[in-house]
């Protein structure tokens, strides 16, 4: 472990950081909000250490806020968590070498510890990434809760922080290296547009699925090509 | 019930988190099924980023959001450091809703 250390710069723990801080700032709203919605305590603290996913407990929360049933809260929550399938695919042994550490890995797999760990290509940076951040966000997340669940109502609305830029922000600054390739910027400008086309019509999760669609606008003859050569 | 609500999206979320794992350890991947998936979760990433910054439950947000968002993208093109890009655009959009834009 502390060789995973040694492969980090300072500027990894400082960008880990500031997206850290800014989960903990969500984590704070979302503890404010399941008590206000009359969520018991260990129910919300549950939540963010077992499930560890903010848009699904949000979703779960507000689902059964309205008066939507567990049933569908689940379904939406699975739904909008489904996208870990292939970030685990594409992530794979660069979690771990070995299995209890790859199970414990595997539960901090989030939007930003994929994207802080992709960004730093595949190598022992990348692995070293992947789990600082994953320690991080888990924890900040975690704490926030708490936080939020205490402080109640006092917690500000994090909009006003405009904590909900931070993120699709942080997440696009994280992808740049990867876009610089004209095959990686054509699948995602296919994905940008195939997801906000259908995000009017589909519950939250899907249309972000449906972003996938952006392969299919990747060079045939390229994949024919290096399917030939193997 | 709600317990049991919580304790089923955390199982799943987690089986759906290990399957992918699983399935990359277990299966030998071509190299051409193995560039999809690797395009796969940029298209994943870019469609996150994309229907984060404009819509909120399938509306567009308003247009505070997305000027932070064209903000930090701007400044992450321009090589900004990554913590400033982050406060630029959390900055942007809480300034421009502090003067009543949503």
């Amino acid at each position: 472990m502390r060789s995973l250390y040694r492969t980090l710069t300072r500027d990894d723990l400082r960008d880990a950081l500031a997206l850290a801080a800014a989960l903990g700032v969500v984590g704070a709203s979302f503890g404010a909000l399941a008590a206000a919605a009359g969520f018991p305590v260990g129910l919300t603290l549950a939540m963010s250490l077992l499930v560890f996913a903010g848009g699904s407990q949000f979703l779960m929360v507000a689902i059964v806020a309205g008066g939507g049933g567990a049933a569908a809260a689940v379904a939406a929550g699975l739904l909008l968590n489904a996208r870990h399938l292939p970030f685990g695919l594409a992530m794979g042994d660069a979690v771990a070498d070995r299995w209890p550490a790859r199970l414990l890995g595997t539960h901090v797999m989030i939007d930003e510890s994929v994207a802080f760990s992709r960004a730093r290509g595949s190598g022992p940076r990348a692995r070293a990434s992947y789990w600082l951040c994953g320690a991080l966000f888990f924890v900040l997340w975690n704490v926030g809760t708490v936080l939020g669940v205490l402080a109640g109502s006092a917690v500000p609305d994090p909009a006003a922080f405009g904590v909900d830029a931070a993120f699709p922000a942080g997440l696009l600054a994280l992808l740049l290296p990867t876009l610089r390739h004209p095959d990686a910027r054509r699948v995602g400008l296919g994905a940008a547009v195939s997801s906000l086309v259908v995000s009017p019509f589909l519950p939250a999760g899907l249309p972000v699925l449906i972003g996938l669609a952006g392969l299919l606008l990747l060079p045939a003859s390229r994949g024919i090509s290096e399917g030939e050569s193997r | 019930m709600t317990w049991a609500a919580v304790l089923t999206l955390a199982a799943g979320t987690y089986l759906l988190r290990l399957a992918g794992v699983v399935l990359r350890n277990r299966v030998e991947v071509p190299e051409r099924v193995e560039r999809y998936v690797d395009l796969g979760a940029t298209a994943l990433l870019v469609a996150l980023v994309a229907t984060a910054a404009l819509t909120e439950a399938g509306d567009f947000v308003g247009w505070a959001r997305p000027a932070g968002v064209a903000v930090g993208a701007l400044a992450a093109w321009r090589k900004v450091p990554f913590v400033i890009v982050v406060v630029l655009a959390a900055g942007t959009t809480a300034g421009m809703r502090a003067l009543g834009v949503p």
